[in-house]
């Protein structure tokens, strides 16, 4: 066992427990904390995947900012344990059984893939880097890379206007 | 399993350990005499003495506020979350400690037949690190905030955290455009630039106007120290807390302000580049240890000059107002950023088209 796959089953087990933390958590702000948990996992897969560009956008725009609106959110609301109100009986049933729907078509997906054609290039591929990321957004795929990104200033403009308005 | 183990080249972990307790030492300690400075500026700002009483010139006036910080009651209050109070402060210092990690201070050393860079990591993605850094720096203030399960914590963390989230924006589009003309991401690579050519401020004012300003602002300085205003808050996010668990705090803010000041010379100023020496030459003739020590002091001489610049301003100009902070982030700066972007990109490609239409 390389010290790669030390690093990978790690980072999978703390993935996957915390993970399981954001679910089981009785505090939501645990919650949030555990997801940033999850999120830095994650990023350190793709470092072990090579894919240095993606792991640190990972960090930057779901853990420095959304989680950041989340954890705002959430501590403005001041939800507590014990105040947290009792939820309808049906409720409850409802969401069983839609978050088991969902668990089959995941199941009934991936029953029949190949996984072995599939397999990760740990360490080696060089597509995560920043260069050559660079060069297949700007040439293969420059006019969809546009149009998103017109998309986003217009949002951002869009909120300077929301807020210049009196 | 241990043949791999064996396999790590045991002299490269052990040389960047030493380089990355030198580095953390080097912070700790520039920003233990941070404070002092800070004191003495202050004072002769306002026609004081400032510390003088311990050793000359007050020199460790920071050694016994530290050991005051140690000795003062350890309170954690009932009704706060422990383990979310105590992680607070470390995270700030963590996050602050964590970006000196990309920066160069200096070419590099050759000790015993070692050539060792002065770089802990050279990566492709340094600046992206250290935006990542810095995003996540916002969480040892809220977490710090809403642990305290105090009104007040909670106003100045939610307040400090929107600050640092509004004015990173402004901060990556101003950088978008100074990487435009370096096309690297690399701080190394960016340095190597400036010493072949002048220096990038000269390229980019307006570029680095805003990210001056909006450094400022991430590091919780005045006038963008608004989650610290006593009047407003009694103390801010940071109230609930004694000893030196506040000292973290406190000192973290002293460390980012050191990075920022590291990260702005580097990107702006040339880095460890000796200014008016060719520092290749000036390597073969007096040799390249020399060089990589001059160097540092070089790079050391700017953050300085930036620190003082920190402080100046802190004890010159007065606390923004809330609506004025946003205002200034949001309707001044971004519009700033984004007409200096599209003004670079145009003339780096006149430039590349040899200047025609």
């Amino acid at each position: 066992m390389g010290i790669t796959q030390i690093l990978f089953w790690s980072l999978s087990v703390l993935a996957l427990f915390s993970a399981i933390m954001v679910v089981v958590s009785r505090n939501p702000v645990h919650s949030v904390l555990w997801l940033i948990m999850v999120f830095f996992a994650i990023s350190g897969h793709y470092i072990l995947l090579n894919a240095q560009f993606l792991a640190i956008v990972n960090l930057i725009v779901y853990a420095g900012a959304i989680m950041v609106l989340f954890l705002f959110v959430i501590m403005l609301m001041n939800l507590n344990a014990d105040t947290e109100p009792q939820k309808n009986k049906w409720l409850k049933i409802a969401g069983v059984i839609s978050g088991g729907a969902l668990l089959l078509v995941f199941v009934a997906a991936l029953k029949n893939v190949d996984a072995k054609a599939h397999v990760a290039q740990v360490a080696r591929g060089d597509i995560g880097l920043i260069h050559n990321l660079g060069i297949a957004l700007f040439h293969d795929y420059v006019v969809p890379f546009e149009i998103s990104s017109v998309l986003f200033l217009s949002a951002m403009v869009g909120a300077v206007v929301i807020g210049k308005k009196e | 399993m241990l043949g791999n183990l064996m396999a790590v080249d045991w002299g490269f972990v052990f040389e960047k350990l030493i380089l990355i307790a030198v580095v953390v030492t080097v912070s700790l300690v520039v920003a233990m005499y941070e404070t002092w400075a800070e004191r003495k500026v202050a004072a002769v700002i306002q026609d004081r003495r400032g510390p003088n009483r311990a050793g000359p010139f007050g020199l460790f006036q920071p050694l016994a506020d530290g050991l005051k910080l140690f000795m003062k009651e350890e309170i954690i209050p009932n009704s706060s979350n422990k383990l979310l109070f105590v992680m607070g402060p470390g995270l700030a210092m963590l996050t602050a400690m964590m970006t000196s990690a990309v920066i160069p201070w200096g070419s590099k050393i050759v000790l015993f037949g070692r050539t060792i860079p002065l770089q802990i990591a050279d990566i492709n993605i340094g600046i992206l690190y250290i935006f990542g850094v810095v995003s996540m720096g916002v969480y040892g203030i809220m977490i710090g905030g809403w642990a305290s399960n105090n009104k007040f914590s909670l106003l100045a963390a939610i307040r400090g955290a929107s600050q640092i989230i509004s004015y990173e924006l402004a901060m990556g589009l101003s950088i978008i455009a100074l990487l435009m003309l370096t096309g690297s991401l690399s701080l190394k690579t960016i340095i190597e630039q400036q010493q072949d050519h002048i220096y990038y401020v000269f390229f980019q004012p307006l570029g680095f106007l805003i990210f001056l300003i909006c450094a400022f602002a991430e590091c919780n300085r005045t006038p963008f120290d608004l989650s610290e205003a006593e009047n407003e808050l009694n103390f801010g996010y940071h109230q609930e807390y004694s000893s030196m668990k506040l000292g973290f705090y406190l000192f973290a803010e002293y460390i980012n302000m050191f990075v920022s000041s590291a990260v702005m010379a580097t990107l702006f100023f040339g880095g460890y580049d000796i200014p008016f020496v060719n520092d290749v030459s000036f390597g073969l003739h007096h040799g390249q240890n020399l060089l990589a020590l001059l160097q540092t002091v070089s790079l050391l001489a700017k953050i300085a000059c930036f620190v003082f610049f920190f402080m100046w301003v802190r004890w010159t100009i007065p606390r923004f107002r809330y609506d004025q902070l946003m205002d200034l982030g949001w309707k001044k700066l971004i519009p700033l950023s984004l007409v200096n972007m599209v003004v670079t990109g145009f003339l780096v490609l006149l430039r590349q088209n040899h200047w025609h239409f």
